[in-house]
C-alpha cells in the first residue's frame, strides 16, 4: 500500500499503510513532523479516510490523528517541493520510521 | 490479628513498573508549582511566555544530551511541542486577548492532558505525564518559582502523584533509591527510564501518607511500607537478598556475553513457534532465533492463514529480535504433521512422502502467500528464510525463483519488500552427503529427521528408541561433514534438533565443529552452563 500520484497542477498525494506496532505514537509523530518541516510545501495528513485533513508539521495534530496500526495514512502536499515531500513522508511511514542520523 | 492490622495500616499496594528494592528516607515531591505573579500587558505577557518557552527548550535539550539514548528520544516529544505553531498559536491568541500568560499556557495544556487521559489506550494515557511535565516546567519559570532540581537525600524513596521524565532525570540516582507514584503507569516514559536504570518503581498506589521518615519499596511485590518496624525491615531485607541471589544464580551463565569452547564463540539461538515463546525470562540472552516453526499458523484458524495474519506473526518476532538474526522455516507440513486442505491424504509412507518443501512447491497457491508475508516482514529485521526437507539443489533453486517472482510482483505493487537470505535444513541424508552442491546462504541441521532417515528408524516408534540414537557414528559423520564444509566455504551451520539442548550430545556436537546451536528458551541456561563446564574441564 504505497503510492504517490499527481492529483492536479501543484497537488501531490500519497498513501501508505501504518505498520508501526503501537500506531502513530510519540516517536513516529516526532519523526514525521520533523521530516515534514524540512520541506517548504504545505503538507496535510489524514488517517483512514477521516473527513478532516490536518497539518503534518504539527506534532500535536499528528498525535491527535490517533492513527492505529494498519490504518491508511494519506499525505497531500502543495508548493514547490510538494512531490519530494510526499515521497519522503510516504517512505518514512513505509519503512517504519527508521532511526535517523544525529 | 493485631499484627495484620498494623501491617495493613502502613503498607500500600500498587502495580509494578520496575522490579527492585529500595530502603531509604521517604520524600514527598510536590510537582505543582505555586505562587502568584504580577500580570503585565498582553505585550509583556507574550514576551514572558516566549522567554519561558525558550528556557524550557534549552533545559530539556540539556537534559536530553546528558541522558542520551532512550531518554533523549522521550524528551524529543516535548521539544517538538515547543516548536509546534498549531499548538502554540491559540495560546498566543488568548494572551493577545488579555488572558495572563500562565493561565493561557496552563489551560491549553490541561485541555491536551484531559484529551490524552480520555484516550482508550494506556500508551496514550501515559503521554499525559509528558505534557504535565512540560506544563509545570514552563509554569515554574513564569511564576518565578525555583526552577532547579530539588535537593533530595541520596537513596531516597521518592513519592509523587506522578513524576515526569525530565524530573526523573534531574534526580541523582547514583546511590540507589526508588520511585513510588500515587498514579502513574507501567507504560509511561518514566517507567521505561526506571527499568533501563534498574531503579525500583511502583505505580498506582492511590493515597499515601504525606509524611514519614523511612520507606521500604518492594518493586517485585509492588508494595510501599512507611516507617517500618524492625520485623518488617527484616522481612524486606530477606526478600531483597533472596531476589538478588536467585537472579545471580540464574543469570551467572546467561549474562556472560558469549559461551565459548576451544577459544571459539558458540552462538546460542532459540527454537520457537510464536512470539509468545519469547516471554520466557531467559530468551533475552539468546543470540537470535535459530528456528521459528510456522506450522502452528496452519492450525490456528479455519482455513489456511492469510498473508496479513502471517505477516503479523513474523513481524512480531523480528521486532523482538531487533538486530539479531531470525531464521524462519517455511511450512513443514506432512510427515507426522498432516494439515487438512494442504497435505496429501492416503500416502503409504508420509515421512518419505510429499512433505516440507516438496509439498510447498507442489502447492504454490499456499506457498506464495507465505513468501509474500515473509518478503514484507524482511523489511523490519535480520530475516533469514529456510526450506525444510530439501533433497536436491534444484528444489532450492525452484524455491528461490518462486520467491524472487513474489518479491518483484510486490515491488511492482509498490509494497516495500526485500528478498531475505535463503538457506536449507539439512535433514535428508542425500543433501548432507552432497552439501557442497547447494548454493545456500546457511545450513541448519535438523538432527531429529536426519537421525531418523540415517538409522531408518521411525522416531515416533518407541520400540526403536535404542536404535534411533542421534549419537550413532553415521549421524555424527554427516553432522561433521556439514560443519566442516561450512567452515571451509564460510557458510554458517547451525543445529536445531533436540540434540542441541541435550547436555549428553553437546560434547559430540562441539567436536564435530558446530559453533551454533538452536534450543528451546527453557534449555538455554543449561546449555550455556554445559558448554562452560566443558571449556573449563578440557576436552569432551
Amino acid at each position: 500500500m504505497l503510492e504517490t500520484s499527481k492529483a492536479n497542477g501543484q497537488n501531490f498525494t500519497g498513501s501508505v499503510r501504518l505498520i508501526h506496532a503501537v500506531g502513530m505514537h510519540a516517536r513516529p509523530a516526532v519523526r514525521l513532523t520533523k521530516l515534514a518541516k524540512k520541506f517548504n510545501a504545505h503538507i496535510l495528513i489524514r488517517a483512514s479516510n477521516a473527513a478532516e485533513w490536518t497539518n503534518a508539521k504539527s506534532v500535536a495534530k499528528v498525535m491527535a490523528l490517533r492513527a492505529v496500526r494498519d490504518s491508511i495514512i494519506e499525505i497531500q502536499a502543495s508548493g514547490e517541493d510538494a512531490e519530494a515531500a510526499v515521497a519522503a513522508l510516504v517512505d518514512l511511514v513505509a519503512t517504519d520510521f527508521p532511526d535517523s542520523g544525529p | 490479628m493485631n499484627m495484620r492490622a498494623e501491617i495493613a495500616r502502613v503498607a500500600y499496594r500498587g502495580r509494578t513498573a520496575s522490579i527492585g528494592f529500595a530502603h531509604g528516607p521517604f520524600v514527598r515531591v510536590d510537582v505543582v508549582p505555586n505562587g502568584k505573579r504580577q500580570i503585565g500587558t498582553p505585550g509583556d505577557e507574550k514576551l514572558a511566555i516566549r522567554a519561558a518557552l525558550d528556557l524550557a527548550g534549552r533545559q530539556i535539550a540539556l537534559l536530553a544530551n546528558a541522558a542520551g539514548g532512550e531518554a533523549s528520544q522521550i524528551l524529543e516529544f516535548q521539544v517538538a511541542l515547543l516548536d509546534d505553531e498549531d499548538f502554540l498559536d491559540p495560546i498566543f491568541a488568548a494572551i493577545h486577548a488579555g488572558t495572563p500568560a500562565d493561565e493561557a499556557w496552563s489551560s491549553a495544556l490541561e485541555e491536551q492532558i484531559a484529551d490524552y487521559n480520555s484516550a482508550p489506550d494506556e500508551y496514550l494515557q501515559a503521554r499525559s505525564s509528558d505534557l504535565a511535565d512540560l506544563r509545570d516546567r514552563v509554569l515554574r519559570t513564569l511564576r518565578g518559582g525555583a526552577n532547579e532540581a530539588p535537593k533530595l537525600p541520596s537513596g531516597a524513596v521518592i513519592c509523587a502523584d506522578d513524576l515526569p521524565p525530565s524530573r526523573f532525570l534531574e534526580i541523582d540516582w547514583s546511590s540507589g533509591g526508588g520511585l513510588a507514584l500515587l498514579r502513574g503507569s507501567p507504560t509511561s516514559h518514566v517507567a521505561l527510564l526506571a527499568r533501563a536504570r534498574g531503579i525500583p518503581m511502583v505505580v498506582q498506589l492511590g493515597a499515601v501518607a504525606e509524611r514519614a521518615q523511612t520507606a521500604l519499596l518492594d518493586g517485585e511485590h509492588a508494595t510501599l511500607e512507611l516507617d517500618p518496624g524492625t520485623e518488617q525491615i527484616d522481612v524486606f531485607e530477606r526478600r531483597r537478598e533472596a531476589h538478588r541471589k536467585s537472579r545471580a544464580a540464574a543469570h551467572a551463565f546467561l549474562r556472560r556475553p558469549a559461551a565459548s569452547w576451544d577459544g571459539e564463540k558458540i552462538r546460542l539461538l532459540l527454537n520457537i513457534q510464536r512470539v509468545e515463546d519469547l516471554a520466557h525470562a531467559d530468551a533475552q540472552y539468546a543470540d537470535g532465533i535459530g528456528l521459528m516453526r510456522t506450522e502452528f499458523l496452519l492450525g490456528e484458524q479455519a482455513g489456511l492463514p492469510d498473508e496479513e495474519s502471517q505477516y503479523l506473526a513474523y513481524d512480531a518476532v523480528l521486532r523482538w529480535a531487533g538486530k539479531r538474526p531470525v531464521t524462519i522455516r517455511t511450512f513443514d507440513a506432512g510427515g507426522d504433521k498432516p494439515v487438512l486442505g494442504f497435505t496429501k491424504d492416503g500416502e503409504a509412507n508420509p515421512f518419505l512422502g510429499v512433505r516440507g518443501l516438496r509439498l510447498c512447491l507442489a502447492r504454490p497457491d499456499i506457498f506464495t502467500v507465505q513468501l509474500r508475508a515473509l518478503a514484507r516482514a524482511a523489511m523490519h529485521g535480520n530475516l533469514k528464510v529456510m526450506f525444510p526437507m530439501v533433497t536436491t539443489p534444484e528444489e532450492l533453486e525452484a524455491a528461490r525463483t518462486l520467491f524472487a517472482d513474489v518479491v518483484s510482483r510486490l515491488q511492482a505493487e509498490g509494497i516495500p519488500v526485500v528478498l531475505p537470505e535463503l538457506g536449507i535444513m539439512v535433514e535428508v541424508p542425500a543433501a548432507a552427503l552432497t552439501i557442497e552442491r547447494f548454493k545456500a546462504s546457511f545450513f541448519s541441521i535438523g538432527s531429529n529427521d536426519l537421525a531418523q532417515y540415517v538409522t531408518a528408524c521411525d522416531r515416533t516408534n518407541g520400540a526403536l528408541a535404542k536404535l534411533s540414537d542421534p549419537l550413532h557414528p553415521a549421524v555424527l559423520e554427516l553432522i561433521g561433514r556439514t560443519a566442516q564444509y561450512g567452515k571451509r566455504a564460510g557458510i554458517s551451520v547451525s543445529l536445531c534438533g533436540e540434540m542441541a539442548g541435550d547436555p549428553r550430545c553437546i560434547p559430540a556436537l562441539l567436536s564435530c565443529g558446530l559453533r551454533e546451536l538452536s534450543v528451546n528458551p527453557s534449555a538455554l541456561a543449561q546449555v550455556k552452563q554445559t558448554i562452560d563446564g566443558l571449556s573449563r574441564g578440557g576436552h569432551p
